[in-house]
C-alpha cells in the first residue's frame, strides 16, 4: 500500500524542516456552508492536515469552546451523513488530508463498519476517538484500519509508557499528544511539562517513525511556534473556532495565516523521522 | 485512563485494609447511623391488599439517603491516596448534601458540580450543600441536569487529577467506578438480608428498589443475586413515553456509550443523548450503571416503569398509611411494590429500599395536585 496521505503531509513538512500545522473545526459549525468556508480558509493558510470533529451532545473532552460550537451544529442538525457530504465538497476542491475527530457514541450508533466505509468513501483519511483508550479499541482499530483509514490514539502527561506503547502501536498517521491534563481550550502557555512528555511519546515508538503531533490548549502564534519545536505537528482547536465565533470568517483566516506561519518558521528537532 | 488505574489500585489496596475498614465502620455506625432498621408497614400494606410489604430505612441514614455509605467510603479513600480536595456531581442533591458532609467531617475542600435545572427544584438541599461548607457550580450546558453535571465534574477531576478525587456518586461511569460504588452500597443488602431473617424467617419472595444510576438497587441486590428472590428495578416513566419524556432506558433505550460506560442509553438515530424527564432528579439521567444492563440482560432482574403520578400518589399514600415521607425517587419503588403486592399472596413477602427521605422534595409534591 502506498503511504497514507496523512503520512505524506508528514514527510512533506519534514522535509521542508518544519511543524506540520493541524487545524480543528467542528463540522457544521458554522453551518454546513461555513465550515466548508472556513476549511479553504485554512486551506489558503497552508494546513497540512485538517480535523472535522462530529458534534456530539456530551464532549466530557471539550472546554467550553467547543462545547457551544457542538451545541450550534447539533441545532442545525449535523448527523454522520452530513459530515460525509462536508467531506466530500472539501475533497472537491482540495487534497488536504482529513481526520474525522468523533466521540464513540454517534459511530457506535450508526455502526463501526458502516461509519468507517462512509468515512473512507467521503474522503476521509484517518480518525480519532476522543473517548476510546487504546485499552478499549482491541476490536475497533482494525476495523478502521480494513477499511484504509488511518488511526490516531491520544497520549497525555498521566500516560504511563506502557499505555503510551500501546496507543504508538494502535496509531498510523501520527500520534497525539495532549498537552496537559485538562480539556481542550485555549491555554495563556504551554505547560513546563510538555518537552519532557513528548520525549517520552518519541520513546514509546517502536519503529520510530511516527510523526507526533501536540494539542490541547496551544491557542496562539507563539505557542504554536514553541511546540513546533518539539512536535512534528502542531494541532490548534479551540482557538480557531473562537476566532471565528467572535470575529467571523477574517479573523479566522487571518489567525490561521499566523498559526501556519508559526508552524513553518518551527524546526522540530531530528528524532521525528530516521528515515 | 491513569487517574483510573490508580484508583482502581487504591481501591484493591483498601478494601481489604484492616485499618481502613475498621475506620470506615465506625463512621458508618457513630456519625452515618448504621444500621438502618428495616419497618413493616401494616396499614400500606392492607391498603395494597396482598403481600406484606417492608422498608429498608435508608431514608433514616446522616443526610436522609443510602449516598452516604459511598460517600463516608470514597472520601475516606481520597484521603488515603492522598488527594486535597474532593469534586462530585448532584442530581436531586442527596449526593452532594452526602459528599459534602463527609468531606467537612473529614476535613477535605469539596466543590458538587449540579445543573441549573436540578438547583432550582431541589433548592433545600442546595443550601445545605453551602452550609456544609462546600462550593456549589451550577452547570448550565446541555440539559442542566445530571448529566451535565457529570460531564462538568469529569472535567474538573481531568484537569486537576494530581490533586483530586472524583467522588461519582451512582454505580456508573467507568470502571472502577461501578465496583467501588456496588462495593460501599452492598452493606444495605447485607444488613437487610440478615434483619429480613431475623424478622420473617426467610429472604423475601421479592425485592424492589428505583434504579437512575442504580447504586441503591445494586446495594441491596447485591445480596439477594445468588438467591431465588426476584429483583425489580424500577425506572422513571415520567410523564410519557415519548423520548424525552421518561427516563426508562430499558424500555426505550439502546446500547450505547456515555461517560466512559457501555450500557444502555437513551439516544436518538444519530446517537446523540436524548434529553429526559423525570419530577424526581435522582432518576433523571439517560443511562443505567452498566451492572443493570448486564442483569437486564441474563434475566437476572427484572426492570419496570413508575410514571410521575404514580409516584406522586405512592408518596401519599406511604406518608398517609405509615407516617413517612419517603424521597420521590424511593417513592417509585414503593409504587411499584403496591402494584407487585396486589399480584401476591397475603403470605408474601415483599422488601423495598426506601432510599431516601422526601423533605426536599415537599413543594413538588404540594404543586403536584392530586
Amino acid at each position: 500500500m502506498t503511504a497514507s496521505r496523512i503520512a505524506a503531509a508528514f514527510e512533506l513538512a519534514a522535509g521542508e524542516r518544519r511543524s506540520a500545522f493541524i487545524g480543528y473545526l467542528t463540522a457544521g459549525d458554522p453551518a454546513a456552508g461555513g465550515t466548508l468556508a472556513l476549511a479553504r480558509s485554512l486551506d489558503r493558510a497552508g494546513a497540512d492536515v485538517l480535523e472535522l470533529g462530529v458534534p456530539f451532545s456530551d464532549p466530557i473532552a471539550d472546554g467550553p469552546v467547543l462545547q457551544r460550537s457542538a451545541e450550534r451544529s447539533l441545532a442545525a442538525g449535523t448527523n454522520l451523513p452530513a459530515v460525509w457530504r462536508l467531506a466530500r465538497a472539501i475533497r472537491r476542491e482540495s487534497a488536504t488530508p482529513l481526520v474525522l475527530f468523533s466521540y464513540l457514541n454517534p459511530l457506535l450508533r450508526r455502526g463501526l463498519e458502516r461509519s468507517a466505509a462512509e468515512a473512507k468513501a467521503a474522503g476521509f483519511d484517518a480518525v480519532l476517538v476522543t473517548d476510546l483508550p487504546p485499552e478499549e479499541a482491541g476490536e475497533i482499530q482494525p476495523l478502521l484500519r480494513s477499511a484504509f483509514l488511518d488511526t490516531v490514539f491520544l497520549v497525555s502527561p498521566t500516560s504511563s509508557v506502557e499505555r503510551m506503547r500501546s496507543a504508538a502501536r494502535l496509531s498510523s498517521g501520527f500520534l497525539y499528544v495532549v498537552s496537559r491534563a485538562g480539556t481542550t481550550g485555549a491555554r495563556d502557555f504551554l505547560p513546563p511539562t510538555l518537552p519532557a512528555t513528548i520525549v517520552r511519546a518519541r520513546r514509546a515508538r517502536s519503529g520510530g517513525r511516527l510523526p507526533i503531533a501536540v494539542g490541547f490548549g496551544i491557542s496562539t502564534p507563539a505557542a504554536a511556534l514553541a511546540a513546533g519545536r518539539l512536535a512534528d505537528g502542531v494541532v490548534v482547536g479551540s482557538a480557531l473556532v473562537a476566532a471565528a465565533e467572535t470575529g467571523g470568517r477574517a479573523a479566522f483566516e487571518t489567525l490561521s495565516r499566523r498559526l501556519a506561519a508559526a508552524c513553518r518558521r518551527a524546526t522540530p528537532p531530528r528524532t521525528g523521522g530516521r528515515p | 485512563m491513569a487517574p483510573l488505574e490508580e484508583l482502581e489500585w487504591a481501591f484493591a489496596r483498601y478494601r481489604a485494609d484492616a485499618r481502613f475498614r475498621a475506620d470506615l465502620g465506625a463512621l458508618l455506625s457513630t456519625y452515618g447511623g448504621r444500621p438502618t432498621p428495616i419497618t413493616e408497614t401494616p396499614r400500606l400494606s392492607e391498603s395494597a391488599g396482598g403481600a406484606r410489604i417492608v422498608l429498608k430505612r435508608e431514608d433514616l441514614l446522616h443526610t436522609g439517603a443510602h449516598k452516604l455509605n459511598n460517600c463516608l467510603g470514597q472520601v475516606l479513600l481520597a484521603k488515603r491516596m492522598g488527594k486535597t480536595r474532593v469534586v462530585a456531581e448532584t442530581g436531586a442533591g442527596q449526593h452532594g448534601v452526602a459528599t459534602a458532609a463527609a468531606a467537612a467531617r473529614l476535613g477535605i475542600p469539596c466543590v458538587v458540580y449540579m445543573g441549573a435545572v436540578d438547583m432550582e427544584r431541589q433548592s433545600p438541599n442546595v443550601s445545605r450543600i453551602r452550609l456544609l461548607g462546600a462550593e456549589v457550580v451550577p452547570v448550565d450546558s446541555g440539559s442542566r441536569t445530571l448529566k451535565d453535571a457529570i460531564n462538568e465534574a469529569m472535567r474538573d477531576w481531568i484537569e486537576n487529577v494530581a490533586t483530586t478525587h472524583y467522588v461519582l456518586g451512582s454505580a456508573l461511569g467507568p470502571h472502577p467506578y461501578p465496583a467501588i460504588v456496588r462495593h460501599f452500597q452492598s452493606i444495605i443488602g447485607r444488613e437487610a438480608r440478615a434483619q429480613f431473617r431475623r424478622l420473617a424467617g426467610r429472604d423475601p419472595h421479592a425485592a424492589v428498589a428505583c434504579v437512575g444510576g442504580g447504586s441503591n438497587a445494586i446495594g441491596l441486590f447485591s445480596a439477594y443475586l445468588d438467591t431465588a428472590v426476584s429483583l425489580h428495578g424500577v425506572e422513571a416513566g415520567g410523564r410519557g413515553r415519548r423520548p424525552g419524556d421518561h427516563a426508562a432506558r430499558f424500555a426505550g433505550g439502546a446500547v450505547g456509550v456515555l461517560h466512559g460506560t457501555r450500557t444502555m442509553l437513551l439516544q436518538d438515530a444519530d446517537g446523540q443523548v436524548l434529553p429526559t424527564h423525570s419530577i424526581s432528579a435522582g432518576l433523571d439521567y439517560p443511562a443505567v450503571g452498566p451492572e443493570h444492563a448486564y442483569l437486564a440482560s441474563t434475566g437476572r432482574v427484572r426492570y419496570h416503569r413508575v410514571s410521575d403520578r404514580q409516584a406522586v400518589h405512592a408518596f401519599r399514600l406511604l406518608a398517609r398509611t405509615e407516617g413517612i415521607l419517603p424521597a420521590l425517587e424511593s417513592a417509585h419503588a414503593v409504587a411499584f411494590a403496591v402494584r407487585l403486592a396486589r399480584t401476591m399472596s397475603k403470605r408474601s413477602w415483599i422488601l423495598v429500599n426506601l432510599s431516601g427521605r422526601g423533605d426536599k422534595d415537599l413543594e413538588i409534591v404540594e404543586n403536584s395536585g392530586g
